[in-house]
């Protein structure tokens, strides 16, 4: 934390735009060979960086031509507040990133190869994955590796001492939160400290009552945050916001799922890693999670959050402009859209799912089982609120203005209002 | 001709100097200057241009004149919050650590028994960086696993000390005063050292009692003292970023205009144009200081 303090004020104090020459400066690495393909990776948590590692090496192995893979590892949360200069500096020729409209904002700037020949080629992609894989101007950019589900969590033990039942609706939702302040626990835990966990929760809302078309128009800076529909949304979660812990931007998300693990909580809406990654190996098993619950019949569950993140060519490489370079990055992309590859990646790293049909399931646990299931069944996936719109409005607007909402929830028109009049000057930037 | 000859008979002249000395003199001042020129002014200067454009970090700038300015100051709700927080963190360093700082500095001074020892403790925070400050105020101030709500002891309604946007600015200001206090001690207590005890002798025989002696004699001299006092708090103030940062990233009552900078320049969101009329508010008011305090000391020059 403190060496990125000191980095951002170093930068800010030096006119904020000397920085992209830091990050790049680093990664001088081979390539003169034309064979070795260089990766930027944010994954630098030791589960998915040696997950990494190990698809990477078996890339290598397999590899006829002998092409191999030099990886270049930035801390996560470093590697997206630079991707902006990374990707106009001298970035690997492949690097990880995610799908939507974070991605389509990069596409449209044209740091991004287009990679549409290589998806002819692909097989074992379900359309909605091709969708968020594609830009505004309908050709491939990403080539998706996994995803993890947003659910509501629970444990299982807890469920059976006192006899719940999964809701499948709203009102049956609320009537179990009640039920679990009857019976001495904290309802939802709740959390939003760092800015973005609950967005997951406003995105369920919105989709189940408004649909997952509204919820794309809306994150799209389409429609207006003063419309009535976004009222009902934020209206519904006042109704549920009694049973959420209470201080929740005091909390962070580590805190929470604690608080679910420990028993203190009931319930959570979360990811499949967030939750995942809080309980202890031998605790896995009790973890379970339903999907949250209908509120308007007509989009009943018909979307599924779903984040997917995957690999990207950097349009700014230098070594892709030599054309052995390229058909070697395209080589290796072809590799990781193949099930064994990612086969290799979640053998190591059982928070996530593979987004290919065609991955051996058979060594998942019951929880990814069910992630599949709730993925496989869903008619619309959505990414999440901050990949779904502008970096700028996420983090700019809709951070603090979630975190208003949740410090005082009765101003639902003042907040809509506020949350309007910057939406139409940031999307009016360009 | 007869007068430049006077002249330099008078005073040592510039003609005094050999070529040699020239090159060294120039090349000494003109690498600090060229440093000064192209690490301060130069981004300063993009800065106040930038501000007065619209750009996301890739492709072309646009020129919107002040629109960033009037969304600043009318269409952006973080902005206000962090200027009054930021001033309030002037008020309470100022009239609260400052001072502090100053008592406890006497009362060393005096020679408390063990003064070594409260010395070094007090002057301990001042070397942890704020960023660490910030994390060890987590760890006493966190609601549900933090040390103070143990020893509180409250179970069923804790206070949430850094989560309530009203109350969070005090835990955070309580923190950084605790650090600036041993700062303004020690510089204190340096300056304390110093002081000629005949002078304190000398109004003790005319007569002036205890707290007579203090405010009317120490403290004058302490003048230079009060004023590096006064300029560090000011800095602190402005400058106030790294604790809000590691606490909650500067959100939900903890903005400060260094932190709105940030989080628009830096970062994935890239509102650079934007960004940078905020940093030009803040160096105006940065301004606004320097200039009132150079003004002070050059007054203070004449009339001494």
């Amino acid at each position: 934390m403190s060496r990125r303090g000191l980095l951002r004020s170093a930068a800010f104090g030096a006119g904020a735009v000397t920085l992209p020459s830091l990050l790049s400066a680093c990664d001088s690495g081979p390539g003169g060979d034309a064979k070795t393909v260089r990766v930027g990776s944010n994954s630098s948590d030791a589960v998915p960086k040696k997950a990494f590692a190990d698809a990477f090496k078996a890339y290598g192995e397999q590899s006829e031509e002998g092409r191999t893979v030099k990886v270049n590892t930035v801390d996560h949360n470093t590697f997206q507040e630079n991707i902006n200069r990374y990707l106009q500096g001298k970035p690997d020729d492949v690097f990880m990133w995610f799908a939507g409209n974070r991605m389509q904002f990069f596409a449209k700037k044209g740091l991004l190869h287009d990679i549409s020949d290589l998806w002819q080629d692909f097989q074992g992609f379900s359309p909605a994955l091709k969708a968020q894989s594609t830009g505004e101007d309908g050709k491939q950019y990403l080539t998706p590796y996994y995803y993890y589900p947003w659910a509501v969590f629970h444990r299982k033990s807890v469920f059976k001492e006192h006899g719940y039942q999964a809701p499948k609706t709203l009102d049956e939702y609320i009537a179990l939160a009640k039920q679990m302040q009857k019976d001495k626990l904290v309802p939802i835990a709740f959390c939003d400290k760092d800015g973005w966990p609950v967005m997951g929760t406003f995105d369920y809302i919105n989709m189940r009552t408004n649909g997952y078309d509204f919820h794309r128009d809306l994150m799209a800076g389409k429609e207006a945050w003063t419309d009535k529909r976004v009222k009902e949304a934020f209206d519904t979660w006042r109704r549920i916001l009694p049973y959420c812990q209470k201080g929740a931007n005091g909390r962070t998300w580590q805190e929470a799922a604690q608080s679910l693990q420990k028993k203190e909580s009931g319930m959570a809406v979360f990811g499949l890693p967030h939750a995942g990654q809080q309980f202890p190996v031998s605790e896995q098993d009790d973890l379970d999670f339903f999907p949250f619950p209908v509120i308007n019949p007509e989009h009943g569950l018909d979307a599924v959050e779903a984040p997917i993140d995957g690999f990207l060519l950097a349009k700014n490489s230098k070594n892709l402009k030599n054309a052995k370079n390229l058909a070697s990055a395209k080589d290796l992309l072809k590799w990781l859209a193949t099930p064994k590859a990612e086969d290799i990646y979640l053998a190591s790293d059982p928070n996530n799912i593979a987004v290919n049909s065609g991955a051996d399931t058979s060594k998942y646990s019951a929880l990814q089982k069910k992630s599949v299931e709730l993925i496989s069944g869903a008619k619309q996936i959505s990414q999440f609120m901050d990949r779904d719109t502008r970096p700028d409005f996420s983090s700019t607007v809709m951070i603090p203005a979630l975190q208003k909402f949740i410090g005082n929830p009765n101003d639902v028109d003042g907040l809509v209002n506020d949350i309007e009049r910057q939406r139409k000057t940031i999307f009016a930037a360009d | 001709m007869a007068l430049t000859s006077a002249r330099r008979a008078g005073r040592r002249g510039p003609r005094r100097f050999t070529a040699r000395d020239l090159v060294v003199l120039g090349v000494l001042l003109g690498i600090p200057v060229l440093l000064d020129l192209a690490i301060v002014w130069g981004p300063t200067l993009a800065s106040v241009v930038l501000s007065f454009t619209s750009w996301d970090g890739i492709g072309d700038i646009k020129w919107v004149g002040t629109e960033n300015y009037t969304n600043i100051f009318t269409n952006y709700p973080p902005f206000w919050p962090a200027v009054r927080h930021n001033l309030m963190w002037l008020a309470f360093l100022g009239l609260v650590a400052v001072p502090f700082g100053l008592l406890l500095a006497v009362l060393i001074d005096r020679g408390v028994r063990f003064s070594r020892f409260y010395q070094s403790t007090l002057y301990m925070p001042v070397v942890l960086s704020l960023a660490v400050v910030g994390f060890i105020a987590q760890l006493v101030f966190s609601r549900d696993q933090g040390a103070l709500n143990a020893l509180v002891g409250d179970k069923q309604n804790p206070t949430d000390w850094l989560g309530d946007p009203d109350l969070n600015i005090w835990m955070i200001l309580l923190a950084a005063a605790w650090r600036h206090t041993g700062y303004v001690m020690i510089l204190y207590l340096a300056g304390l050292k110093a002081v000629d005890p005949t002078l304190k002798e000398a109004a003790a025989i005319d007569g002036a009692g205890e707290a007579q002696t203090f405010f009317r004699v120490v403290l004058p001299t302490l003048r230079p003292v009060n004023v590096i006092v006064g300029v560090i708090t000011v800095i602190e103030s402005l400058r106030a970023f790294d604790i809000v940062y590691a606490v909650n990233h500067g959100r939900n009552g903890l903005e400060v205009l260094s932190v709105l900078v940030t989080d628009n320049i830096i970062g994935e969101a890239s509102r650079i144009g934007f960004g940078s009329a905020i940093a030009v508010v803040l160096l105006t008011v940065s301004l606004g200081f320097v200039v009132t305090y150079l003004v002070q000391e050059i007054r203070g020059e004449k009339s001494r």
